[in-house]
């Protein structure tokens, strides 16, 4: 077990970091693990090493110059890594998309950020970058690794990864040092990464990241929470989400930990437990999933099982509540734990793959205070990390001992956090970013005298924690005229498991109503359970009983609130929100401005006396069909 | 978005001559003749009733047709259990589901490779030797050519009857390709599959077709007349146990009497697009 001994300096870069590791390590350590074909297949350092090199070679003989960018799409793997490495070697800049991205979102960051070279992984990848190439005329390579499906695919600018690695062979037989002399070239404050924020409101806007601003930001993180090269990671989540790239090439390039690698993204739950990984970076979102599986299992089991599951949970939520106080665990708590732990907790944590979990960490959007407690009391260290893609990802993280469910944490070193005379969040690091690509009116706008604007609202507390109110457009004013954040009330709605989605309205209204997407699996298993017919979701979320069942949920996240601040009434809607349909951004964030718009006919019928709404839109599927849906949604009323 | 598909088919792998099955009085095949060559995808189509299964089952020998000849690789086979012809390279799917619904995944598919397992209950019970290595190469090819072509890694453990239809037709798919066939009659895969799973199925039919690790010739029963358009090299047209015609989907489609007997019945047969 060994600390990371890096010196981050302005000279150092990605490439260059990645040799040393590389001469490091050499064979005698697993740089990377895929599940395939069953089995979990290790790769050394010199592996990826090779295959870096070789990829890089091929891809500068193809053409790839300093500054080129090299767009790339597909699941988790290897070959994503190192095609990412060897763009970044050639003096290349990296562009990630999302997997599910739609083809004008893919349009629209390929010809924006004027890629040269496109990677993705297999057919369905290189027929999205097929069918927008004639739009995007500076596109030049298509790249792709998995052969399936591509037998009948000839055209002279597809080229597989293999072929590439061949010729990549080949001119490092010509040419021996022209790898290692083209890293040496760079420098730190080259750019590295352009990063497509998904906006709440607009198109995406590309951040820049420089060497410099990446390999600060994974030491700064370290600095709090050190990991040892003897750590498992597993690489799951999109490599398009900064927290990823935090810490699969960032943390992970400069501690040596192991990244592996899941067979599919459906298995990932699976391989997790199979690895149990020491640390997790992942969006709320994932967490609360995780949540809504132990509450449903619960539900499920037998009794002896949920009493000893009650019992375990008692215990675990007094033992955090202790904790979040900074008190001393009295001796008979202690034993108390110990029993839970062994009863409980360990168990659970193994099937949810958190055995071995030294730090989870959870970013990217608001967390609520209940699903925060929940992972507190089964006695995993989950903290808050608070950041943009502007900042490389992180500026503020809790520290281990000094968690609070409400906060997110204090400054990472080099960072200093300021709140603005408007109570706007603004930071500043060695971390902040160099602009937006081609956008200078929005870079001007963020990035004052070096502070980053954040959009966010918050204020720091007594214990110089920062709290995270909520963006500052989506800060409603209630009827009394107090600011209140909505983002709150729904993640504290969605830690019900029926409830998938929540959508808040009433700014500057008389009175609170919402939006409820029920879960489809829960709810339906639910139904299951009570003999309730139903066909589709549609269907499902109309149901009295359904209505009924939601509403004790409404009611139960109602009780602790304010008056003004309550969910007076509701409606059930007929489709879970979605980032296809633009509702979502990719990161899963409500898009508050496009579902007010879209859905405006039911906020009319929310305010007003009806207690039905008549609902009439069109869907389009992913393959262009197009499907009408005729449906009457109820108001209820609930009781405050 | 791939470019056309160039296909050099061979010789004739499959024959029927003059084939008669009656049930009772009743003709369900009235002197068939039909020739699939090494490499197609041969499709039959006809109403219900036409005797599509009956002709999938006496290729695969679940029926012995009373009158006429089945010739594979120019041998006659009349006379074959269905096992011995699994032997020969013939395997096949159901329009039903026959797997084994108690049993996993993967177990379904490992008894498709039965076949080809050599080693004895003694040698198999220490897994030494040649057994340990037949068991490895099998396991191999189980993982590689069938799970990972048809993307089933995430229920590999799972019991099959807990499994969605489309999910279970794709096992299905998985143990007829373990037996490694050189002729596979496909028995309407595509029935009761929503949107998504057909396109996915007719992939995987086009993929063990073509790909050069199996080329398959394929024998597919199918009402979905937009994918047998698609994807068939020829298609058989069959009414209540005679030929109409057998030709290219383009002369299918053209064919009055064909338009008459199967496709005039649009609505009874409606295909998906």
């Amino acid at each position: 077990m060994s600390r990371s001994q890096i010196e981050v300096t302005k000279d150092l870069t990605i490439p260059k970091l990645f040799l040393q590791q590389c001469r490091k390590y050499g064979k005698n350590k697993v740089a990377m693990r895929e599940k395939e074909f069953g089995i979990w297949r290790p790769y050394t350092w010199q592996d990826y090493y090779d295959n870096v090199k070789h990829l890089s070679l091929g891809m500068m003989e193809m053409g790839l110059k300093r500054g080129d960018k090299v767009s790339m799409i597909g699941d988790n793997r290897p070959e994503g890594l190192w095609a990412e490495m060897a763009a970044l070697c050639a003096g290349g800049i990296a562009v990630w998309l999302f997997q599910e991205s739609m083809m004008d979102e893919v349009k629209y960051i390929i010809d924006h950020s004027d890629t040269k070279f496109f990677v993705g992984e297999g057919q369905e990848e290189v027929d999205k970058a097929l069918s927008i190439k004639d739009a995007c005329p500076k596109l030049q390579k298509i790249i792709w690794d998995d052969p399936k499906g591509m037998r009948n695919y000839h055209q002279d600018f597809l080229i597989s990864m293999h072929e590439l690695q061949q010729i990549g062979k080949e001119v490092d037989h010509r040419d021996p040092g022209l790898f290692e002399k083209t890293i040496e070239e760079g420098h730190g404050d080259d750019i590295c990464l352009l990063f497509y924020t998904s906006g709440t409101t607009s198109l995406p806007k590309g951040a820049l990241l420089s060497h410099w601003n990446m390999l600060t930001m994974g030491k700064n993180l370290m600095a709090v929470d050190p990991c040892y090269d003897t750590d498992d990671f597993v690489s799951y989540l999109p490599f398009a989400w900064i927290g990823e790239q935090m810490m699969s090439i960032s943390c992970g390039l400069q501690i040596g930990y192991t990244l592996n690698f899941p067979e599919e993204p459906e298995t990932a739950q699976e391989n997790i437990r199979e690895i149990g990984p020491h640390v997790m970076f992942a969006p709320p979102r994932l967490y609360e999933g995780l949540t809504r599986k132990v509450q449903v299992k619960h539900i499920d089991s037998t009794w002896i099982k949920r009493k000893i599951y009650e019992f375990g949970t008692r215990i675990g939520y007094q033992v955090a509540n202790l904790k979040f106080e900074k008190k001393d665990v009295p001796p008979h708590m202690a034993f108390l734990k110990f029993l839970a732990y062994w009863l409980m907790q360990k168990k659970l944590k193994d099937h949810l793959g958190m055995s071995r979990l030294r730090h989870a960490y959870t970013g990217g959007a608001a967390m609520g205070p209940d699903h925060f407690r929940f992972f507190h009391a089964l006695g995993v260290n989950l903290k808050q990390i608070y950041g943009q893609t502007e900042i490389a990802g992180i500026s503020i993280v809790h520290r281990d001992g000094d968690v609070k469910f409400d906060t997110v944490g204090t400054p990472i070193p080099e960072t200093e956090v300021r709140i603005s005379e408007d109570g706007e969040i603004l930071s500043k690091s060695p971390s902040v970013f160099q602009g937006y690509y081609k956008n200078d009116k929005a870079t001007e706008e963020t990035l004052v005298d070096g502070w980053l604007y954040s959009g966010d609202k918050g204020f720091i507390d007594e214990d110089g924690h920062l709290v995270v109110f909520d963006r500052s457009k989506d800060v409603m004013t209630l009827r009394d005229g107090r600011p209140f954040s909505p983002q709150y009330l729904e993640t504290r709605l969605k830690f019900s498991p029926f409830i998938s989605e929540a959508w808040v309205i009433g700014d500057k209204r008389d009175y609170i109503t919402a939006v409820m997407c029920i879960d489809y699996a829960v709810t339906g298993k639910w139904a299951d359970d009570k003999k309730l017919n139903y066909t589709s979701y549609q269907e499902l979320s109309q149901k009295p009983e359904v209505y009924d069942l939601v509403q004790s949920q409404i009611e139960e996240a109602n009780k602790d609130l304010p008056d003004v601040a309550r969910i007076h009434k509701f409606v059930n809607l007929y489709k879970v929100f979605d980032a296809d349909d633009e509702e979502l951004t990719r990161t899963s964030k409500l898009r508050r401005a496009f579902v007010e718009k879209r859905y405006q006919d039911i906020v009319q019928a929310l305010y007003g006396d009806g207690d039905v709404v008549h609902m009439d839109t069109t869907i389009t599927y992913e393959d262009g069909r197009e499907q009408r849906i005729k449906t009457d949604l109820h108001i209820r009323k609930v009781t405050v | 978005m791939a470019q056309a598909r160039a296909v050099d088919y061979g010789e004739t792998l499959l024959e029927l001559e003059n084939v008669h099955m009656y049930f009772g009085k009743v003709a369900a095949l009235a002197g068939v003749d039909l020739e699939v060559k090494k490499g197609e995808i041969h499709s039959i189509i006809g109403p219900n009733g036409a005797g599509k299964t009956v002709m999938m089952n006496c290729i695969n020998g679940l029926y012995q047709p009373q009158k006429g000849t089945i010739r594979y690789k120019g041998e006659v086979i009349n006379h074959l259990k269905p096992h011995l012809r699994a032997n020969l390279g013939i395997s096949r799917t159901f329009q039903k589901i026959e797997l084994f619904g108690g049993m996993t995944v993967l177990d379904n598919i490992r008894l498709g490779r039965h076949i080809h397992l050599k080693s004895g209950i003694f040698s198999g019970s220490f897994y030494v030797g040649k057994t340990r290595e037949e068991e490895l190469k099998n396991r191999q090819f189980i993982e590689e050519e069938i799970i990972d072509l048809l993307e089933i890694e995430s229920i590999r453990d799972k019991t099959v009857h807990m499994l969605p239809y489309g999910l279970q037709k794709r096992v299905e798919l998985g143990r007829a390709l373990a037996l490694e066939p050189e002729l596979l009659l496909l028995d309407e895969p595509l029935a009761g599959l929503n949107l998504e799973e057909v396109e996915d199925m007719a992939r995987f039919i086009l993929d063990i077709n073509e790909e050069k690790r199996w080329r398959i010739t394929c024998i597919l029963v199918e009402h979905d007349m937009g994918v047998v358009m698609d994807i068939s090299s020829k298609v058989f047209v069959l009414n209540f146990g005679n030929k109409i015609m057998d030709g290219t989907p383009a002369e299918v489609q053209a064919n009055p009497e064909v338009i008459k007997a199967y496709l005039g019945e649009e609505d009874l047969y409606s295909t998906r697009r």
